[in-house]
C-alpha cells in the first residue's frame, strides 16, 4: 500500500502518495503552478524555474516540477519571492525571443504582470528559419531552450541522436553535427521533436506552408513527403 | 577539402577507446594536439571510435571554449582581461598584441600563425598582466620595458605558520625523494575507517572551494552509500576569478595532494580517483603525471586505488561538483539537480567523494597531528590554516597561508598594504561570485562566523585589491561579462539573466544608465540568485549586488548622487577625479578600444618582439 504524506500548500492542508511532486499535489487542490519546460512525456530537468515554489526552511525557491512532497512540508506558491522570480523570467524570455507563437506563455506574461518592454536595448536570438527538409522547419528565434526536442531524439522516446546544442550560455541553439541539414543527420523524421516544442520553433511543413499564405493544392503538388503518405491510406 | 589523415589520430585515441564516452575529452584533447582544430572527419572519426553520437561530440566540442571546429592559429595567444589583470592594463597588453599582428582579439592572422583571445581569469593573479602563450604561462608582462616571465609560474607564497604550504615557493616541484614517505598514509592504514572519517569530522574541516560543507560528513556519506565502485574526485578545476592557490599547491608539491586524497580513497573505500584539471592549467598535467608515476613506483597508488588525471577544455561550470561529473563522463558540463547528492550519485551515477584541492591538502596535516592538535590552528568555530589569494593594487601580491582569525587588515599588511602609499577603496572578497568589502571591513577577522556576521563569503580564499584612483563600474562591467561568457544555459535564471546584467552592467560602466536599471538589476539578480539550478547562478549576482548596497549612486541613471551614508559622498568624489582617466569599457574585455591603450613606445615593441622569438626557441 502506498505511503501518503501530508503537507500545507497555500495554507490548504493535502494528502498525496509519497513521491508525488510538489507540481501534482498543488494540481491535486486546484493550486495551479505555472509550467514552461515540464512535459508529462520527458525527463523533467527543472531548468525553466517558471515552476519554483516557495518552501518553509529552505533558502533558495525549489522546482516543483521535481521537487517531491515530504511530510509536513510547508508550501507557497504565490509568495512575493515566487511572484518576482517568475514575472523576471517571463520578462527576459519575452526580451530574449519570439514569443508570438507561445500563446500559453503570453497569456501567462499577463498573469504576472510581466512588461515586455521590461529591458530595453536586450539582444535578443535571432537566426534564419531553417527549411532542409520535407517535413519541419526550425525556427530557432522562437525557441525558448525547453530541451524536450533533444530529449524526445535521444534516450526519453527515438534514440536517434540527431541533435544537439551548439554554443552554451545565452548563445545556446540547437543544433545538428557540424550544423548539417536534417537529411544529412540521423533524423527518420518521426516529427516526436515537432510535437513537443511548446513554441512554434519547430513546425509542421504544411503548417509553415499555409502560414505563408500557400493553398492546400499548391503544397500536395510539391513533393514534401506528403505524397508518400498518401498512398499508404 | 582534403582528406585528412587519420591514422596519426587514430593511434593518439588508442588509450581512450576502453573509457567509451568518457573518453572524449581526452581524445578531443589528443586530437586537438596533432591538428591544431577538430574538423568533421576528426570529430565523426572520435564519435565512431568511442561509440558517441555525431550530434552529441559536436555539442561537447561546442560546449568548450578551448575546443575549436574551425581552423585556429599555430599559436594561440590567451590574454587574461578579467579582473586582477585589468587593473595591470591587460586591455592595453590585449590591443597591443592585436596591433602588433594586425588582427582583433578573437582572430587568426592570415598565415594562420597567430590567434589571439581575451581570457577569462588564468589564476595567475598575483602576476599580472598574465597570457597563457601556447601551454605555456607568460606572466609580468611589461610593455613599457618589454619585459615577462615565459615557462612555470613562481609561486609567491607567504604567511605563518607555513603548514599547507611548507613545500611551495622554492621555485621547484617536490619530488617524491624531497616530500618523503607518505608517513600519514601509513598512519591512517593503521587505522579503522570509521576512526579515520571520525577524526576527519572531529577536526572541523571544512571543503575550502567555494562551499564550506564540513569534509568528514562528505567522507561518511560516501562511505555508508550503497554502490560500487566508488570514487574520490579532486576538483582542481580552479576557476574562480582571482583564485590562484590551488594551482601553486598542484604545481610545488603534488605528493600532498596524492597522499590526502589516497587517505581519503582508504577511508571511505574508493577504488578509483580523478583529478580534474582546469583546461588552462596544462603546465601543471605533466607536473602531476610525474607525481603520480613516482607514486605508482613506490606503491602508494597500486591495482586497489589509482588515480587519472582529467584536463577541462575552458568551462569555469565544470567547478561545479556535478557539472565536472558530466564532464568527466564526456558530456557537456551541465550542472544536475541535486539531490541525490554526489555522495550517494556522483560519477558515473556512483557514490562519489568530491573535495577541493586545499582541502585534501589538510588531510596528510590533520591525520598526523591529531585533530586535537589542529584544532589550536585557527578559531574554536574555523580551525586549520587557510590560504588567501591576495593580488590587485597590493604590494606584494601571493598567497598568503594563516590561522583563521587574522584581520583582513593583517593579511592586506603581509602583503605589504596597499600598492604606491595609495588608499584602499575596495576589496573584491571570495572571487567573483564574492562580495565587496571596503576599509570599513578591514578589522573583520577572517573565520567563517565573522565573515558572515560581516555578510563576506569566504568563497576560495579572494582577497582583491582596488586602491582609490579604481573605476570600480569597470570592474562590475568584468563581472557581469565574466558570468555571462561562463552561464552553461541550462537555467533560464541564469541563463537570460547573466546576460541582461551584463548588459546593465556594460551601461553602468560606460555611464549610460537608463530610469529603471537599478531596478531591472536587481530584479534579476535576486532572480538569479533565488531561482537559479545551481551555485553559478545563485551567486552570479552576489558581487553586484554587494556593490549596490555600497555605491548605490553608481548604478543610478538619474546622475545625481544617491547618499547612503557621508562615507560614500568621499569616495564618490575622489572616483569623479578619476574620471576623466577612467575607460568607457563596452562589453568589458571582449572590445578594448584603441583610444585607452597606453601605447608603449616602438623600441618597447622592438624589444618584445625580440624577447618573444628568443623565448618560443626554448
Amino acid at each position: 500500500m502506498a505511503i501518503e504524506v501530508s503537507l500545507t500548500i497555500d495554507g490548504q492542508q493535502v494528502s498525496v502518495e509519497q513521491g508525488t511532486t510538489l507540481l501534482k499535489a498543488a494540481q491535486q487542490i486546484g493550486v495551479d503552478i505555472p509550467t514552461i519546460c515540464f512535459h508529462e512525456a520527458t525527463t523533467s530537468n527543472a531548468l525553466c524555474r517558471i515552476c519554483v515554489v516557495e518552501v518553509e526552511g529552505q533558502r533558495l525557491l525549489q522546482p516543483s516540477c521535481i521537487v517531491k512532497a515530504a511530510q509536513d512540508m510547508k508550501v507557497q506558491t504565490r509568495s512575493e519571492r515566487v511572484m518576482r522570480a517568475r514575472r523576471t523570467i517571463l520578462e527576459m524570455l519575452a526580451s530574449t525571443m519570439d514569443l508570438s507563437d507561445a500563446p500559453a506563455i503570453l497569456t501567462m506574461m499577463e498573469a504576472y504582470g510581466a512588461s515586455v518592454e521590461r529591458f530595453p536595448d536586450a539582444e535578443r536570438r535571432e537566426s534564419e528559419i531553417k527549411d532542409d527538409n520535407p517535413m519541419y522547419i526550425r525556427d530557432y528565434s522562437k525557441c525558448l531552450l525547453c530541451w524536450r526536442c533533444v530529449q524526445v531524439c535521444a534516450g526519453d522516446a527515438q534514440y536517434t541522436f540527431a541533435i544537439n546544442f551548439n554554443g552554451r550560455g545565452f548563445e545556446t541553439q540547437i543544433g545538428t553535427f557540424f550544423d548539417k541539414s536534417i537529411p544529412e543527420t540521423t533524423c527518420v523524421l518521426c516529427g516526436q521533436c515537432v510535437g513537443v516544442c511548446p513554441t512554434g520553433a519547430l513546425k509542421p511543413k504544411r503548417e509553415f506552408l499555409l502560414e505563408q499564405g500557400m493553398k492546400p493544392e499548391e503544397i500536395s503538388v510539391m513533393n514534401t513527403g506528403r505524397k508518400r503518405r498518401s498512398k499508404k491510406e | 577539402m582534403s582528406e585528412t589523415n587519420l591514422a596519426s589520430l587514430q593511434s593518439a585515441i588508442e588509450p581512450y577507446l576502453t573509457l567509451g564516452r568518457s573518453g572524449l575529452l581526452p581524445a578531443l584533447h589528443a586530437a586537438q594536439k596533432i591538428y591544431g582544430w577538430i574538423s568533421e572527419p576528426v570529430a565523426a572519426e572520435i564519435a565512431k571510435s568511442l561509440r558517441v553520437p555525431l550530434a552529441d561530440v559536436h555539442g561537447v566540442i561546442e560546449f568548450y571554449t578551448l575546443f575549436y571546429n574551425e581552423p585556429v592559429g599555430k599559436k594561440f595567444i590567451r590574454v587574461c582581461t578579467d579582473q586582477a589583470c585589468a587593473l595591470k592594463d591587460a586591455d592595453g597588453l590585449l590591443s597591443h598584441l592585436c596591433a602588433h599582428h594586425g588582427i582583433k582579439p578573437g582572430q587568426t592572422t592570415p598565415d594562420g600563425a597567430t590567434t589571439i583571445e581575451a581570457s577569462p581569469c588564468l589564476g595567475l593573479c598575483e602576476q599580472a598582466p598574465a597570457i597563457l602563450y601556447g601551454d605555456e604561462a607568460e606572466t609580468n608582462v611589461n610593455l613599457k620595458t618589454g619585459s615577462y616571465e615565459l615557462g612555470r609560474p613562481k609561486s609567491i607564497v607567504g604567511g605563518s605558520p607555513r603548514l599547507l604550504t611548507s613545500n611551495c615557493g622554492t621555485g621547484s616541484t617536490t619530488s617524491l625523494a624531497k616530500y618523503g614517505e607518505y608517513i600519514a598514509l601509513k598512519k591512517a592504514r593503521g587505522m579503522k575507517r570509521e576512526d579515520i572519517i571520525n577524526e576527519v569530522k572531529a577536526s572541523g574541516l571544512v571543503g575550502r572551494g567555494g562551499a564550506a560543507f564540513p569534509t568528514g560528513v562528505k567522507w561518511e556519506g560516501t562511505s555508508k552509500a550503497d554502490g560500487s565502485p566508488k570514487y574520490i574526485v579532486c576538483n582542481a578545476d580552479e576557476s574562480e576569478p582571482g583564485t590562484f592557490k590551488d594551482r601553486i599547491l598542484l604545481l610545488d608539491d603534488p605528493h600532498r595532494i596524492i597522499e590526502g586524497m589516497t587517505i581519503a580513497a582508504y577511508a571511505i573505500g574508493a577504488s578509483k580517483g580523478y583529478i580534474y584539471i582546469r583546461g588552462e592549467y596544462p603546465y601543471i598535467v605533466p607536473v602531476l603525471e610525474n607525481a603520480l608515476r613516482e607514486a605508482r613506483e613506490a606503491g602508494y597508488l597500486n591495482e586497489d586505488f589509482d588515480i587519472e588525471i582529467r584536463l577541462g577544455a575552458g568551462a569555469y561550470i565544470c567547478g561545479e561538483e556535478t557539472a565536472l561529473f558530466e564532464s568527466i563522463e564526456g558530456k557537456r558540463g551541465f550542472p544536475r539537480v541535486k539531490p541525490p547528492f554526489p555522495t550517494t550519485f556522483g560519477v558515473f551515477g556512483k557514490p562519489t567523494d568530491i573535495n577541493n584541492v586545499e582541502t585534501l591538502c589538510n588531510i596528510p596535516l590533520i591525520i598526523s597531528k591529531g585533530s586535537a592538535e589542529y584544532r589550536k590552528i585557527g578559531t574554536e568555530k574555523s580551525p586549520g590554516p587557510k590560504l588567501f589569494c591576495v593580488s590587485g593594487d597590493v604590494t606584494k601580491p601571493g598567497v598568503y597561508e594563516v590561522p583563521f582569525g587574522v584581520t583582513l587588515r593583517e593579511l592586506l599588511d603581509m602583503a605589504g598594504g596597499v600598492a604606491n602609499k595609495k588608499k584602499m577603496q575596495a576589496v573584491l572578497f571570495g572571487g567573483a561570485a564574492g562580495a565587496f568589502a571596503t576599509s570599513a571591513h578591514l578589522d573583520v577577522k577572517l573565520t567563517f562566523e565573522d565573515l558572515r556576521a560581516a555578510g563576506l563569503p569566504l568563497g576560495s580564499g579572494v582577497v582583491m585589491v582596488f586602491d582609490e584612483t579604481r573605476d570600480m563600474r569597470d570592474s562590475f562591467a568584468r563581472l557581469g561579462h565574466f558570468f555571462a561568457h561562463e552561464s552553461c544555459g541550462k537555467c533560464y535564471p541564469c541563463q537570460m539573466g547573466t546576460q541582461r546584467q551584463m548588459e546593465i552592467l556594460n551601461r553602468v560602466a560606460a555611464r549610460k544608465t537608463q530610469e529603471g536599471d537599478l531596478a531591472r538589476l536587481q530584479d534579476v539578480g535576486w532572480t538569479m540568485t533565488d531561482a537559479s539550478l545551481c551555485g553559478l547562478g545563485q551567486t552570479a549576482a552576489s558581487a553586484v549586488l554587494s556593490a549596490i548596497k555600497l555605491w548605490p549612486e553608481m548604478f543610478d541613471g538619474s546622475g545625481k548622487k544617491v547618499v547612503v551614508k557621508a562615507k560614500a559622498v568621499k569616495r564618490k568624489t575622489q572616483n569623479s577625479k578619476s574620471k576623466a582617466k577612467s575607460v568607457n569599457r563596452k562589453a568589458a574585455a571582449m572590445k578594448p578600444k584603441a583610444k585607452v591603450v597606453k601605447k608603449p613606445s616602438k623600441k618597447a615593441v622592438m624589444k618584445k618582439n625580440s624577447s618573444r622569438k628568443t623565448a618560443s626557441r626554448h
